[in-house]
């Protein structure tokens, strides 16, 4: 489980995150969603470290990590996978060596069980015998799943994914949210998705926060998200009439 | 920006890049990789150039030389003192931080704005030593045999253009460039080879890892990068030659 505390930061004189808290839950898909320039990107930043924040606490099963030393924060860094927005594969090594990348960095696992453990993930993800490919030689998609792939191959404790469904097409868009949800569930992995996918949210949004204007400003799960009376989450969700047409028949 | 600022931030970065190395058989892999990528690739522009200017200095001392009270070994002898002087360790070195300085540059800069740099810190990775540590000790191990190449080429250069342009003759240059041959001053050049190796590729990293924006800020890390190096190569040279040379 994580935890974040009262987080709140500031960029100059701009507050981008305040007083934000929320449990996200192992074994289940955790949503932070929002419009864009709301600050959910900065909250994910926060917990995993890439920003410090000007106060509040983020505990990873009651480790805090700011709180640590950096040996800690090392030890909780490598129980986290990331699959970033954009992929953020090495662009010089193969797909191969790129999900082995985790393996090679910490672990001691002999050359056949490493090459065992990636094509796992490739399978997983649907990859296999991509293996030699370059991330410049494959689409948007597998991009996202070849990302996916790495991100799991340390059997990590702690996924985060930023908006892993932006740039695809709707049906990709399923089977990366399946492959999320299904791998959050196997592994109980306490998964954090950041998105603006209303589709991801009514697919797998499972425990979700709504961050606005740098705010914790409604929490709940996809059935409750329909019959909200939040003006601002309101009018984010359905920003057009066919889309309240449209999810509620989906939920029903 | 405050040059205080920047030269904080650089040994800041510097105190990362030498912190305990995460794992030693991953680096030693990458040090081979980048001794091919920052050596080996080098190789043929640094001999293209060494040959031409081995052969135009020992042209244009011959010509300069045109006096009948210089004898015509002091060809040989001032195209070697160029050639190891100051040709090969200093001039090639201002080309190889065009050349290594700014694909360093861009390569991190690269990584950085694609969030590839996010991604080896959030795998509680030290990305400061895994990308900059490697290089830094390639372009240490590399650079001097990239030196010592330049001025072998360099010489056989003067050699072959000079005999063959009538500038002296096969004897009075080799008579040349073995009269008056002090050792130490390869001390001199190969320290300041080192000296400018760490520069070029420690400088060069710097500016590639903290760019922000998009491609058009990889591309102007790319170009401050080679400025600051060569400027800073220069700064090293006379330093290092006031320090060698001044009797």
């Amino acid at each position: 489980m994580i935890e974040i505390k009262n987080i709140n930061k500031t960029f100059g004189d701009r507050h981008v995150v305040t007083d934000v808290s929320f449990s996200f839950v192992p074994g289940i898909t955790n949503l932070i969603i929002g419009e864009s320039g709301s600050g959910k990107t900065t909250v994910m930043k926060l917990m995993v470290g890439l920003h410090k924040p000007d106060s509040g606490e983020v505990i990873f099963d009651g480790k805090n990590f700011y709180d640590s030393d950096a040996k800690g924060q090392q030890d909780i860094r490598q129980k986290i996978g990331m699959l970033f927005q954009g992929g953020a594969l090495f662009d010089s090594q193969t797909l191969e060596e790129n999900v082995r990348f985790p393996l090679d960095m910490f672990t001691d696992l002999t050359k056949a069980e490493k090459n065992d453990r990636v094509n796992f993930c490739l399978e997983r993800v649907q990859l296999e015998g991509r293996n030699k490919l370059f991330p410049a030689e494959l689409s948007g998609g597998m991009k996202k799943r070849a990302a996916l792939a790495r991100a799991i191959a340390n059997n990590p404790s702690y996924l985060f994914c930023d908006e892993p469904n932006s740039g695809l097409d709707p049906k990709t868009s399923i089977v990366i949210d399946e492959l999320i949800k299904d791998i959050t569930q196997e592994y109980n992995i306490t998964t954090i998705i950041i998105t603006h996918d209303m589709n991801s949210v009514i697919e797998i949004g499972e425990n979700i926060m709504f961050v606005y204007k740098g705010e914790n400003w409604w929490i709940g799960n996809k059935s409750e998200i329909l019959n909200t009376s939040n003006k601002e989450l309101f009018d984010f969700v359905f920003a057009s009439e066919f889309m309240k047409t449209f999810f509620a028949k989906k939920i029903n | 920006m405050n040059p205080l600022f920047h030269i904080g931030r650089y040994f800041m970065l510097m105190r990362r890049v030498f912190g305990k190395p995460q794992k030693a058989s991953v680096y030693w892999r990458q040090i081979i990789h980048e001794i091919n990528s920052i050596g080996i690739s080098s190789m043929p522009i640094v001999a293209i150039i060494s040959v031409f200017m081995g052969g135009i200095i020992t042209i244009q001392a011959a010509f300069g030389f045109s006096s009948p009270w210089v004898p015509l070994y002091a060809v040989g002898l001032t195209a070697r003192e160029s050639i190891l002087l100051e040709f090969s360790p200093t001039i090639v070195c201002l080309i190889l931080a065009g050349k290594v300085g700014s694909n360093i540059a861009s390569e991190i800069g690269a990584m950085r704005i694609t969030e590839q740099i996010d991604a080896l810190e959030i795998m509680g990775i030290n990305s400061a030593s895994y990308l900059i540590f490697p290089k830094i000790i390639a372009a240490v191990l590399i650079f001097p045999f990239l030196i010592a190449l330049s001025m072998f080429l360099g010489i056989a250069g003067g050699y072959f253009m000079g005999v063959s342009a009538g500038a002296c003759t096969a004897y009075e240059y080799i008579f040349g460039i073995q009269s008056f041959f002090e050792p130490w001053k390869l001390y001199y050049s190969f320290t300041k080879v080192l000296v400018f190796a760490f520069t070029i590729t420690s400088v060069s990293s710097y500016f590639g890892y903290h760019t922000t924006g998009g491609a058009l800020e990889v591309g102007k890390s790319s170009t401050t990068a080679v400025v600051y190096s060569s400027v800073l190569i220069l700064l090293f040279s006379l330093i290092l030659t006031n320090l060698f040379l001044t009797r």
